[in-house]
């Protein structure tokens, strides 16, 4: 998981015809990269807010949240404590929950907070990219997806919840092993 | 098409997600990476068939094999093609003002054109020549010559643009030039009027005692490109027509074709034909570079300019040198000799292997060749049959591998395949003909239409050509293309050379008159070509970084507007308080960072032009206002949906006013 501080967790790309080397722009832990100035420039004739990586709170709490998950991680497999355990992929699970409305929320409100003078007016006053998945958007396609970093959370996110499902398979299945222990 | 894929598995992802599968989660995941990776494939399978129109139809979207260079002749610029193809991507501005781009119109790129004579705002290019590596083009930089006010420049291939221009001292006609050695150490120019070098003011018949050919080596900074003018090298009062340098065995050596050995000054066309051999000139440049660190060189005090374009700050300098290393054959021994060449040679070109010197003496009746080993020899061994001011001539048969017999009428221009085949134009009969240099023999001709001057292969001048295409170009073109009033086109033909004979395959038409080329494999240039300039290295002294930033400033009589551009408006656009009699520069940054997002700037009544500005960069137009009225001005590059409301005003009050300035955009 300590790999996302140095992959990007989520990438927003865009095709349009005008665009055939593309365009994205790629969410990290702590920052946004990618062709933000370009997308942001695209973005004023339909009157969106500025995308300003600097005012996002999220992007200086998140390597935090982060970094206190992952040590709290190898604390729990120090102790080696099955209940604090579950009590960690439950905190881990629910983070990712708040992050991803987090993120939703964040769309919604750059999708649908439109200035009414621009020079574009979307119909329905509604350009909100997909939470995950792709969309058409007048002439452009966006594709919203988890990137490296993402996927490594999410596999990693699953590991831990097998690791917990066969742990609770243990319970019933192997109890005297444990015991043993 | 992977679109298409991709959405059947996402909503089967949107209905599962709730179920919390790991299964489908896993797959999905895999799915989307392996997905992901063949994204940008493109399948760019041709199938070229014998037919010429497949062989040089390029489809669209599909890129050519190969980029041509290929000199505008008097237009003064470059033009840049694709090959097989034929399509002209870009005309770059070189020796001669373009009022479409701005160049030698704008404040930054005035200072390119000035030479000891004043602002020149056109010249005459003749020969493109690519930087080398280890004898092969390396796609860095491509040099151009300007033959009338004598110059040469320098142009990136990153950005394909004019980045150095350098004027040649004592020198006049500068047309046996840049050509390059194997690692780009020089660049020569040698002049094609010997003029009176020592003394300036001197009567024209006193031609064979005061005039002088000069020999220029231009040094090349490896890593900047950079040109200085290391040492200059007098000659006779012969012209000096073209040259190439010396490669692998012949390293350290250049060769020089000259004509005129008769030392005439009038009627050149009756009075310089009359020997029955000129000379091939060869220089040991090393041994040149020796005397120079000896100190043999006299330092002479001329006038030169040397122009440089700043990416950084987008600005063109000038600096003015006054003096300049020059070097006597008669004090030097070691470091010139004279060949005796059938008559009047124009090309003076050297085979891959670099043992051979071919000569193409435009009224001779065959080509000589010579040999470098045998030249050597003879040399060492002094088979000289005399000497010309000092420099000793050496025996004809010494140097002397063979003569191709006939060739056909007025061989000009010589150039190679990777098989150990030499092509050479012949602008008489107008014709091409493929012969083995070892051999000496005539294996195939090609009819040229008309008129055919120099000629080109990729990297057919270097150690390693790419024998597939020849690209001719000829002076005249008549019957060949619709016409166009008593001015025709020039024309430059593509032909096939990967098998033994030479076809035919396409005429395009180009732009000025096309002498010498260059060509290169493509992907050598491509992957590094810039797409826009960084707005944080912008170093330009009126740049602005930000709209907000957006300013007009008078000092004096001089306003200053310091302008941006992004899609879709200027900032400012209302622009109050200037008045008749200022001077006002409009700075314009064009903050856009996004590739092929230019944007224009042109304003009513502007003397000079308009200037188009890159994305990152900054340009200044001098506009003088003469009238009381308001003016408008515009985005003259198309540049999006609303380009046509990318516009301004300003206003300009009368001459005895005192307006107050005034600045504004939208209604903020």
């Amino acid at each position: 998981m300590t790999s996302a501080f140095i992959t990007p967790i989520w990438k927003i790309s865009l095709e349009a015809p005008q665009y055939p080397e593309g365009l994205e722009m790629k969410i990290w832990i702590n920052r946004i990269t990618g062709d933000l100035q370009t997308i942001n420039g695209l973005n004023h004739y339909i009157g969106m807010k500025t995308i300003e990586p600097d005012s996002i709170q999220e992007l200086k709490i998140m390597p935090y949240t982060l970094g206190l998950l992952i040590i709290a991680g190898i604390f729990v497999s120090l102790t080696g404590k099955r209940k604090i355990f579950f009590v960690w992929v439950f905190l881990l699970i629910l983070s990712g929950i708040a992050g991803g409305i987090d993120f939703y929320l964040w769309e919604y409100d750059y999708g649908h907070n439109l200035d009414p003078n621009a020079a574009i007016k979307v119909p329905g006053m509604n350009y909100q990219p997909p939470f995950i998945g792709s969309k058409k958007l007048l002439n452009f396609v966006a594709h919203s997806y988890p990137d490296t970093g993402g996927y490594i959370i999410i596999f990693s996110g699953v590991i831990c919840l097998l690791i917990l499902l066969i742990e609770l398979n243990l319970i019933s299945l192997n109890r005297k092993h444990i015991k043993s222990r | 098409m992977n679109i298409r894929i991709n959405k059947p598995l996402l909503h089967t992802n949107y209905g599962l997600c709730r179920k919390i599968s790991f299964k489908v989660i896993l797959l999905t995941t895999v799915a989307l990476l392996f997905l992901s990776c063949g994204k940008n494939e493109k399948s760019s399978n041709v199938s070229i068939s014998e037919d010429a129109a497949s062989k040089v139809y390029v489809p669209p979207g599909q890129h050519d094999e190969f980029y041509g260079f290929i000199s505008g002749g008097f237009s003064g610029q470059l033009a840049v093609y694709g090959l097989p193809s034929g399509r002209l991507f870009r005309v770059i501005p070189v020796f001669s003002v373009d009022a479409e781009k701005g160049w030698g119109f704008t404040e930054e790129t005035k200072p390119m054109l000035m030479t000891s004579h004043g602002f020149i705002p056109w010249d005459d290019s003749h020969h493109s020549e690519l930087s080398m590596t280890n004898g092969a083009p390396d796609g860095r930089w491509v040099f151009l010559n300007g033959n009338n006010t004598p110059r040469v420049a320098r142009i990136d291939l990153t950005t394909f643009r004019t980045a150095e221009i350098l004027e040649i001292p004592n020198s006049a006609g500068n047309h046996s030039s840049p050509f390059i050695t194997e690692n780009s150490e020089y660049l020569v120019c040698g002049t094609r009027f010997s003029i009176p070098v020592k003394e300036k003011d001197v009567p024209i018949e006193s031609y064979r005692e005061k005039f002088s050919g000069c020999l220029s080596f231009v040094k090349i900074n490896p890593h900047s490109g950079e040109m200085n003018i290391e040492f200059q090298i007098l000659t006779p009062p012969y012209n000096h027509d073209l040259s190439h340098a010396g490669k692998g065995p012949s390293h350290g050596w250049f060769f020089f074709s000259c004509y005129n050995s008769e030392e005439a000054h009038t009627l050149l066309e009756v009075n310089a034909s009359q020997k029955d051999k000129d000379y091939m000139i060869a220089v040991n440049w090393k041994k040149a570079e020796e005397y120079v660190l000896q100190g043999k060189a006299k330092e002479y005090t001329t006038e030169y300019y040397h122009n440089k374009y700043d990416d950084k700050t987008h600005t063109g300098k000038s600096e003015v040198l006054n003096k300049v290393k020059v070097l006597e054959p008669s004090e030097c021994p070691g470091i010139m000799y004279l060949i005796p060449c059938p008559k009047s040679p124009h090309g003076a070109d050297v085979d891959p292997s670099g043992e051979y010197i071919i000569a193409g003496g435009k009224l001779a009746t065959v080509i000589p060749v010579f040999s470098f080993t045998k030249m050597i020899k003879a040399i060492e061994n002094k088979e000289f049959e005399g000497e010309v001011a000092g420099i000793p001539v050496i025996r004809y048969e010494a140097a002397l591998h063979g003569e191709l017999q006939n060739p056909g009428l007025g061989p000009l221009h010589t150039e190679f395949d990777d098989k150990g085949y030499a092509y050479t134009s012949m602008f008489v009969s107008s014709e091409v003909i493929k012969w083995d240099v070892k051999k000496l023999e005539v294996l195939d001709r090609a009819a040229s239409f008309y008129s055919v001057g120099h000629i080109m292969i990729p990297g057919g001048d270097s150690k390693k050509p790419w024998g597939k295409y020849l690209v001719v170009m000829n002076k005249i073109t008549k019957d060949r293309f619709l016409p166009t009033g008593p001015e025709l086109t020039q024309s430059a033909q593509l032909y096939d050379i990967s098998g033994d004979r030479m076809k035919l395959l396409l005429d395009f038409p180009t732009v000025g008159e096309p002498h010498y080329a260059q060509g290169i494999k493509a992907d050598l240039i491509s992957g590094k070509s810039l797409k826009i300039f960084k707005i944080d290295e912008n170093r330009h002294p009126y740049a602005i970084k930000s709209v907000k930033d957006a300013r007009v400033v008078r000092e004096g009589n001089i306003v200053r507007v310091y302008g941006a551009t992004i899609r879709s408006h200027f900032e400012p656009d209302n622009i109050e308080g200037i008045k008749v009699g200022d001077v006002v520069y409009f700075h314009i940054t064009n903050l856009e960072q996004d590739w092929d997002i230019p944007h224009g700037f042109a304003i009513m009544g502007a003397e000079n032009a308009e200037m188009l500005i890159m994305p990152g960069e900054t340009q200044t137009l001098k506009w003088e206002p003469k009238t009381a009225t308001v003016y408008p001005f515009y985005c003259t590059d198309f540049c999006s949906a609303l380009h046509q409301e990318m516009q301004g005003y300003v206003r300009v009050q009368p001459k005895n006013s005192s307006p107050v300035i005034k600045y504004s955009t939208g209604t903020k």
